[in-house]
């Protein structure tokens, strides 16, 4: 079964049951948030809720975790800039 | 349900609340609700098993996924057990972000427990161990190297009257005992570059794989110290990625000088030869004596320098993923703030200090698996057991059933075999002569190594806190978890000194174990 | 000379009297900022202050710090997180609004810039404060600096030599006069000793043969994740300046609300006199939480990150004392600050460096003696409640 939701504008299909991190890493992207200081990219680190650096904006809210949230059908995925509450 | 408590007063819903659904979890829940005891199994993801038996959801498969885990059928036994039993209440999606001790009015038997409590400031609960007879000395039993069973059959160490509240973002939830079962997480050092999307912690990569089944990359090197590589780079390899090399930073030799842990062991001796096995199928290059000392790339990963820690040796792999772990440090944050007390263990890390029986010295709160110290699976599994029956022993007031009795036997064996593991792969203090000025320290607030020099060498900084203060390293969302070793060790000027114990303390303890949503917080005072 | 405590009270004597051309020593028993000043916001106020003497410091020390900032570390790079932002005291009711009225009238005439805010023009300055406040005030001059960074930053410009880590076991006393400290790393001569140890500068004192009745007021702060700067200005509720000023043992909080330069926004304020006891109180935590959400709504749905505790060294009258021992010859004390250490600091040691040389003080020692409590202030009871 997939999962359709939007990265950045773009039409991206998921595994079903797959977190929003692995289905954007399984789709190629690597890095969905810039740093707050240095506009740095960054992605999956720890992988497992802890490290915080995967953070991004789902659906609006800004700072969840890609690693540990389920994409679900029609989520809107945008790339989180700095604290994401600009 | 706890979380409809009513205002001033709460039910204590449960006799145990065990936090994490891990295998150490799951044991201690299922042995507890087998002695008649009502469990919340709370978690703060969606299925159990933890980061060990972490699982794809329902539908999503891959021709390889068998080869991910080992000991599957032990897990799907425990699963099954957590399931149908009448008296475990699985919470999942629970994020717990503190432990509360409360103190019940009236000296309530701890089985019994359902009443109305006041809460009370935590200390006074914490205060009454010491009131408590000599048979609950947690600690004294494990530094004389666990003697264990001799005239610990009363129970003594739950203070009558004694009960918890755990805090969670969906509210609070009241137990009589609580059992700590919440893993570990990964340990890193930085090194320039190691903040480029690509490089994953060894357990990141392995948790994608395990929950998505999905490759960090192609061409991927896995690094760092420790047995965690191990499957690490054999998952990788079964699901099609081409490892380019599986580096451990410390040479393996030292094994042979401990020949009765291993010995006592077999198991895990035939694990290694598996995955020798394994290695040698998939053409897993190994080498041992390097560590990566810079990721290159501009904006992704392209390629990992390796060197030996004096510099020497220096090779660059072109790579797209870097799969890289220096051990696992206990996630004992609730236990601290909780006020039990650590123990410092050979590599750096910090765990909650246990009795034989996994008790901390806080009475009623009980400390499983990784959390009394990173030991594997196996550990994890007879702590938990150990746990739940003397929660069950001590409610019901009778003595320990014979069979802790060979548990703690087997979890002592393996403990020991964890300790020998442990010295074989420590942290190698190189790390540090790699950094560049720029290196990011702490990636939440983007810190700088250099940053963290200044306020040691010119600020005043000679504690890990201070270097909080005066840079925010450790002050981000992580809140420490993945620089906080990093910033115990350049919290000494000097490279060879290792670090203050208060500094590892440090480290591992944060007020709150989650960010809290503000409103949430604000329940525990509009609850009232 | 020996400064005793490398806090921020510490740091401001050290720097005030190096200039003033001595040889300073600063010794703490543990690092830079370990006590009070690593622990709270670096409020910089003088919103919260009625006329009288700690007022006149506060006002002194206004422009200390803003000299400090703009013009002398802040000139070579050394900053410190200096941020004359504001303060913005609202009232929920009309009572408490009439009240307000009164005391920043008061304020008003001592020197202190108060300007009335009406309810429908409170947005323009705080464009999500919560939309049923009765009216405010405004106050210009209060202030904020990264504390643990200001007390390292005035210590490392005074150039005085650190020994951090060295507890002070003893003073070294000859004809009732000091003559150097006794630590754990060594004898220190010192002809002048200035007490500024902060919740242990009680102990100081009685090592001496004096004493101090410094005790310990619990305060938490809330830590939320990083913002882009919504809050603009350091906002409480009018509450807060008779919780500072009141002297009961139990738990007071008022909501205290600031963003940062760096992001989160801190929250505060409780108040509770339970020793040095640092057993998370939920309560407490949920009751900050609650009224930082009364002023401002849309902190409901972020995070909390982490929080800090902290105790204020109080004295019982809730000024410090700042001035010579009244028996021991040499012993000079600068402690007792509360919660207003940081804001209070650059005047407390300029005030130290004046009566150490005997030059003119820009501030009148007098109500700030140490000698008070020892002759009978009526304190003493309360002192040793």
């Amino acid at each position: 079964m997939t999962v359709d939701f939007t990265f950045d504008g773009r039409p991206m299909t998921a595994e079903s049951g797959q977190t929003v991190g692995g289905a954007l890493l399984a789709a190629g992207v690597l890095s969905w948030r810039t740093t707050r200081v240095n506009g740095r990219p960054r992605g999956l680190f720890c992988g497992i809720g802890v490290c915080f650096d995967c953070l991004v904006t789902v659906n609006g809210e800004p700072n969840v975790r890609a690693c540990l949230v389920p994409v679900s059908h029609g989520d809107v995925v945008v790339t989180q800039e700095g604290d994401g509450r600009g | 349900m706890a979380e409809n408590a009513s205002d001033a007063a709460f039910d204590v819903a449960f006799d145990v609340a065990v936090i994490g659904a891990g295998p150490a979890g799951m044991a201690a829940a299922t042995t507890a609700a087998d002695h008649g005891l009502r469990v919340a199994l709370i978690d703060a993801g969606r299925q159990l098993g933890g980061q060990y038996f972490r699982h794809p959801a329902p539908g999503l498969t891959a021709p390889w996924s068998a080869e991910l885990h080992h000991g599957w059928a032990e897990f799907e036994r425990l699963a099954a057990r957590v399931e149908t039993s009448p008296r475990v209440e699985v919470l999942f999606e629970h994020q717990v972000w503190a432990v509360e001790a409360v103190e019940a009015v009236g000296s309530v038997p701890a089985v019994a427990a359902v009443g109305s409590v006041e809460p009370v400031p935590a200390g006074a609960a914490v205060g009454s161990v010491e009131s408590v007879p000599a048979g609950a000395a947690v600690g004294s039993a494990e530094l004389a190297g666990a003697v264990a069973s001799v005239g610990v059959a009363e129970p003594v160490s739950v203070a009558v009257g004694t009960a918890f509240k755990v805090l969670t973002d969906r509210g609070p939830i009241a137990a009589t005992s609580v059992v700590l079962a919440t893993g570990a997480y990964e340990r890193v050092v930085p090194f320039p570059g190691w903040d480029l999307p690509g490089v994953f912690t060894a357990g990141g990569a392995q948790a994608l794989l395990k929950g998505n089944l999905v490759l960090p990359g192609r061409r991927v090197v896995v690094a760092g110290t420790g047995p965690l590589l191990l499957p690490v780079a054999a998952g990788l390899a079964a699901a099609g990625a081409n490892v380019l090399g599986l580096y451990d930073a410390n040479r393996v030799r030292g094994y042979a000088k401990h020949p009765i842990p291993l010995l006592t062991n077999p198991a895990k001796l035939a694990e290694g030869l598996d995955f020798a096995r394994r290695f040698l199928r998939h053409r897993v290059p190994l080498r041992s004596g390097y560590l990566v000392v810079e990721a290159q790339g501009t904006d992704l990963l392209e390629a990992v320098v390796l060197a030996r820690p004096d510099g020497t040796g220096r090779r660059r792999v072109e790579c797209d993923a870097l799969a890289i772990g220096y051990g696992l440090a206990p996630q004992i944050d609730l236990g601290l703030t909780l006020g039990c007390e650590p123990r410092y263990l050979a590599d750096g890390t910090v765990a909650l200090r246990v009795d034989t029986d996994q008790r901390t010295t806080v009475p009623g709160f009980y400390a499983v698996g990784e959390t009394a110290g990173v030991a594997g699976v196996q550990t994890s599994l007879a702590e938990g057991e150990i746990a739940g029956l003397a929660i069950a022993a001590q409610a019901g007031g009778g003595s320990r059933p014979a069979d802790a009795v060979a548990l703690r036997r087997r979890r002592d064996r393996q403990r020991a075999f964890a300790d020998v593991i442990r010295l074989q792969h420590p942290v190698p203090p190189a790390w540090r002569a790699h950094l560049t000025g720029d290196t990011v320290v702490c990636r939440c607030e983007e810190v700088s190594a250099h940053a963290v020099t200044e306020a040691v060498a010119e600020l005043g900084a000679a504690d890990a806190r201070t270097v909080k203060l005066l840079t925010r390293a450790g002050m981000g969302w992580c809140q420490g978890r993945v620089c906080g070793y990093a910033v115990a060790c350049l919290a000494q000027r000097d490279p060879d000194v290792p670090p203050s114990a208060a500094d590892l303390l440090a480290a591992a303890k944060r007020p709150l174990a989650r960010p809290v949503p503000l409103g949430v917080l604000a329940e525990q005072d509009r609850r009232k | 000379m020996v400064v005793v405590g490398a806090g921020m009270v510490g740091a401001a004597c050290a720097l005030y009297l190096a200039r003033a051309g001595l040889a300073v020593t600063v010794v703490d028993r543990g690092p830079v900022a370990g006590g009070t000043s690593g622990a709270g916001e670096g409020n910089l106020l003088v919103s919260d202050k009625g006329p009288g003497p700690e007022l006149d410091l506060a006002l002194r020390s206004q422009e200390l710090w803003r000299s400090l900032a703009e013009e002398e570390l802040g000139a070579r790079g050394e900053s410190f997180e200096y941020e004359a932002k504001g303060g913005l005291v609202v009232a929920f009711t009309p009572a408490d609004f009439a009240a307000l009225q009164v005391f920043a009238a008061t304020q008003n005439e001592a020197g202190v810039r108060a300007e009335e805010v009406p309810a429908e023009q409170l947005s323009e300055f705080e464009p999500h404060l919560a939309p049923d406040v009765a009216g405010g005030f405004w106050y210009p001059q209060d202030a904020q600096v990264m504390p643990a960074l200001a007390a390292a930053r005035l210590l490392k410009a005074s150039g005085a030599a650190l020994r951090l880590g060295s507890a002070v076991t003893g003073l070294l006393m000859s004809d009732g006069a000091v003559r150097g400290v006794r630590t754990t790393s060594g004898e220190i001569p010192a002809r002048i000793v200035v007490n500024a140890a902060g919740l242990w500068s009680g102990a100081i004192a009685e090592l001496a043969g004096s004493a101090l009745p410094v005790q310990p007021r619990r305060g938490f702060v809330l830590v939320t994740e990083p913002l882009p700067p919504l809050i603009r200005h350091k906002v409480y509720s009018a509450a807060y300046v008779s919780d500072v000023s009141s002297s009961d043992a139990a738990l007071q909080s008022s909501g205290v609300v600031e963003g940062t330069p760096s992001g989160p926004v801190l929250i505060g304020a409780s108040r509770e006199r339970v020793g040095l006891d640092r057993t998370p109180s939920y309560d407490a935590l949920g009751r900050l939480a609650g009224q930082a959400a009364e002023l401002f709504p849309f902190l409901e749905r972020v995070a909390v990150q982490r929080y800090y505790c902290g105790f204020r060294p109080y004295l019982p009258d809730h000024l410090s004392a700042i001035g010579p021992d009244a028996h021991v010859a040499g012993l000079y004390h600068a402690a007792g600050h509360e919660g207003a250490g940081i804001g209070l600091a650059p005047a407390t040691g300029e005030l130290i460096a004046a009566l150490v040389t005997g030059t003119k003080p820009m501030v009148d020692p007098e109500p700030f003696r140490p000698g008070r409590f020892a002759d009978g202030c009526g304190c003493s009871e309360e002192a040793a409640r």
